[in-house]
């Protein structure tokens, strides 16, 4: 058996099967009615972003560029954090700032294990954008976000979306993360903390990835 | 393609290799021998707990979907996209295959193709050994991503035969595999067990496979789910490889979606350092902005919410983030079949949401052991024969396992016309079983079997809405005197009483199918 077989044999099934269509591309063939990236009417943006974070029952507040540093570690400490990693290419402030608090603090630099993630209390990250009429942060794995693995073993999420981030919902964001996509970048999109509503649908917040999720909107 | 080609064996008895097997064993037995639809029906129905959960789950289920489908103002238009662009992609799939295995390529993943399941599982084993090398013992295993696309190939069987552990990491699929169940629902696999069930699961087979539950662990969801947080962790932090299948591939880029709630799949998807996605033939959408229609679609379709909490997209392998080598198998498995019919081919636009399978009366009663396949609810009628082909007894059953209420329909995502190919699945079985019994040189002897019976006689009631509506009538009065009961189907004439006697199912509401009735037939009765 080979796959290269295989891919013939399939290729030449699906040209068999598709007999009955015509010869012509496919965007004439079948028109798809839909204007990709319009961006949804609200009445405000960022209103409707908290409104559905708060939803998902994720931490919300709104602050100033340079109050940041000072709620950083605020919501650091109410969530009983002790330890933190802040990726490479956060807001030097805000890396002051937590450090000066007294929390331990991993730069993630040389790479952290496994293990040394899961033990590691909270990680601050940016985010690329973000849907108001989702609720949903999308990360493209950039500066001040980190590899993949810092937003998802640590038990706490704090994410900093700048107002100015907040598309109105998918198709506006789709279009703003697109460039990343094509540049191979991964992307996690994220709607509240994680959960699950297997057992009996009734919802529980916290599985696998961070339980906690606190959302620090920076206005101005 | 024969059954034995598509249909992967379990071996019968294995349940005597128990201290050998490396994962709790499933039932044993082949989805594809269940009994007829209507035999396994009456045993599910004699299940008052199971019916119980699933109406309470389905009821919630549908108020959410309801709800979240209604805030959008351009949800039909959204609707109306999704058809057109999985038309478009499966009408000329053979050019968006070949532009997604070049993108998949270019963005250093290896792609593999396979015919069928043992084709698709013969790859993944010999990937899994690779990345392995010589591991020992419990390291010889795998974290496993909920994918029905590895269900259907029954992918963890041949693993455990390799010698390999699979590892649902799933909460409900873990649920399932330590229960030595199988999954009843698309979207939440153990619906029909109830959190004292889970406890118990949990309790007795979670120390065999690795940390145990806590002790005094409780009733409570949280807790529960924290017991399976604890022992899914430590297998996590371990794993070298990693099994998804994936909700979308897009062609262009040869980006990879995983839709998901629990983070289980970032946690595959990320810490691995192999990952091997498994990903059916129909999966391909042409481009990334199509992303943004399905990802408004599917969430609301699924489990009623705005969006799910995770979604990852990824292309190829990156530097110091995840997964250093990927691969991608592409499965046909009975779908290249599907789309050789242009009518049934619509079915392949399903992108496993469960909002029919939510919707359907039939479904709500018997749960989705009934439907023996992986593929339940009216998704699953119309999909499973036509991937298996009518010859086995339970595959012939399922286009019957309806009342063909039309609700199915209408909230289906991408419009796929379930009662329309239910009755044109049905069409087939006849077909098939005229055909055999002339080949068997049968003509004029053959006794009618149930289901062309009670296909004629399902034709006449449906052939005229006067005699439906006096059907449903003397139902629903039924209904109404026996206030909150399940009113039975019926009285209707031997042979449909055979059928409608297996299940108590409530009365299919008479608007909406003249509603279907109207859209899908002529005034001739004919089919559009
Ligand atoms: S047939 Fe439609 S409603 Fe049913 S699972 Fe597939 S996409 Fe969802």
């Amino acid at each position: 058996m080979s796959t290269s077989e295989a891919r013939e044999a399939i290729l030449s099934r699906i040209r068999t099967a598709l007999a009955d269509v015509p010869g012509v591309p496919a965007a004439e063939d079948t028109p798809v009615p839909w204007t990709y990236g319009q961006p949804r009417v609200l009445d405000d943006v960022i209103d409707r972003f908290e409104d559905r974070v708060v939803d998902y029952r994720a931490g919300f507040e709104r602050c100033s560029a340079s109050d940041l540093p000072n709620r950083v570690v605020a919501a650091l400490r109410a969530h009983g954090v002790t330890s933190t990693v802040l990726p490479a290419g956060l807001d030097a402030a805000v890396v002051d700032a937590v450090a000066g608090a007294g929390l331990a603090v991993s730069r993630d630099d040389p790479p952290l294990s496994r293990q040394q993630l899961d033990a590691t209390g909270a990680v601050v990250t940016t985010c690329a954008t973000a849907a108001a009429e989702t609720g949903t942060i999308m990360m493209d794995h950039g500066p001040g976000q980190g590899r993949r693995a810092l937003s998802l073993v640590p038990d706490v999420h704090l994410c900093i979306v700048r107002a100015d981030q907040v598309a109105t919902d998918v198709p506006e964001a789709v279009a703003r993360i697109a460039g990343a996509v094509r540049d191979q970048r991964p992307i996690t999109w994220i709607s509240g903390g994680s959960a699950t509503s297997d057992i009996e649908l009734s919802r529980v917040e916290g599985v696998h990835g961070p339980r906690t999720l606190h959302v620090l909107l920076v206005e101005g | 393609m024969s059954k034995a080609t598509q249909v992967p064996v379990r071996r019968a008895g294995h349940t005597d290799l128990e201290s050998t097997r490396r994962t709790p064993a499933p039932p044993a037995g082949d989805l594809i021998d269940s009994p007829r639809f209507p035999v396994q029906a009456k045993v599910e129905l004699g299940n008052p707990v199971q019916r119980k959960n699933l109406h309470h789950a389905m009821t919630t289920i549908r108020a959410k979907r309801t709800k979240v489908a209604a805030e959008l103002d351009n949800w039909e238009d959204l609707r109306l996209a999704g058809e057109a662009i999985k038309n478009r992609t499966l009408r000329h799939l053979d050019q968006y295959l070949v532009q997604l295995e070049e993108s998949l390529t270019a963005a250093g993943t290896t792609v593999h193709w396979a015919r069928d399941a043992q084709e698709a599982n013969a790859i993944i084993v010999g990937l899994v050994n690779e990345a392995l090398g010589d591991a020992e013992g419990d390291a010889r295993e795998v974290v496993k991503v909920k994918s029905m696309a590895t269900q259907e190939i029954d992918m963890n069987e041949a693993l455990e035969e390799a010698g390999i552990a699979a590892w649902e990491t799933d909460l409900a699929e873990l649920i399932v595999q330590l229960g030595h169940d199988r999954p009843s629902h698309i979207l939440v696999p153990a619906i029909h067990r109830n959190r004292s069930e889970v406890r118990e699961i949990f309790l007795e087979e979670m120390g065999r496979y690795g940390r145990p539950a806590p002790e005094g662990l409780d009733t409570e969801p949280a807790n529960l789910a924290g017991a399976a947080r604890l022992h899914l962790r430590e297998k996590f932090l371990r794993a070298k490889v990693a099994i998804s299948g994936a909700n979308f591939a897009v062609a262009e880029t040869g980006t990879l979606v995983v839709v998901e709630s629990e983070g289980n799949g970032r946690m595959c998807l990320t810490l691995a350092e192999t990952l091997i996605s498994v990903v059916g033939i129909e999966k391909v959408l042409p481009t990334v902005e199509d992303l943004e229609v399905f990802l408004q679609l599917l969430p609301r379709s699924s489990t009623g919410e705005r969006m799910n909490p995770y979604t990852s997209l990824w292309t190829g392998p990156t530097a110091g983030d995840g997964p250093q080598t990927m691969h991608v198998v592409l499965i046909d498995n009975g779908r290249t079949k599907v789309l050789s019919d242009p009518k049934g081919r619509e079915a392949l636009r399903c992108i496993r949401c469960s909002a029919c399978i939510n919707v359907c009366p039939v479904y709500e009663k018997v749960g989705g052991h009934a439907y023996g396949s992986v593929y339940p609810g009216p998704i699953g009628s119309v999909l499973t024969p036509q991937l298996r082909g009518v010859t086995s007894p339970v595959d012939a059953s399922l286009p019957y396992a309806s009342t063909l209420c039309g609700a199915c329909f209408d909230v289906c995502p991408v419009r796929i016309p379930l009662p329309d190919l239910l009755v044109h699945m049905r069409h087939k079985v006849v077909e098939g079983k005229k055909a055999k019994a002339e080949a068997d040189g049968l003509k004029g002897l053959l006794h009618p079997h149930a289901e062309p019976a009670i296909m004629k006689a399902t034709a006449q009631v449906l052939s005229s809405p006067k005699l439906w509506a006096a059907a449903t009538a003397a139902g629903s009065l039924g209904g109404k005197a026996l206030k909150g009961r399940v009113a039975k189907f019926g009285p209707l004439p031997w042979p449909l009483s055979k059928w409608t006697n297996a299940r108590d199912v409530p009365i299919p509401p008479t608007e909406s199918f003249r509603a279907w009735y109207a859209r899908t037939h002529h005034e001739d009765g004919s089919l559009k």
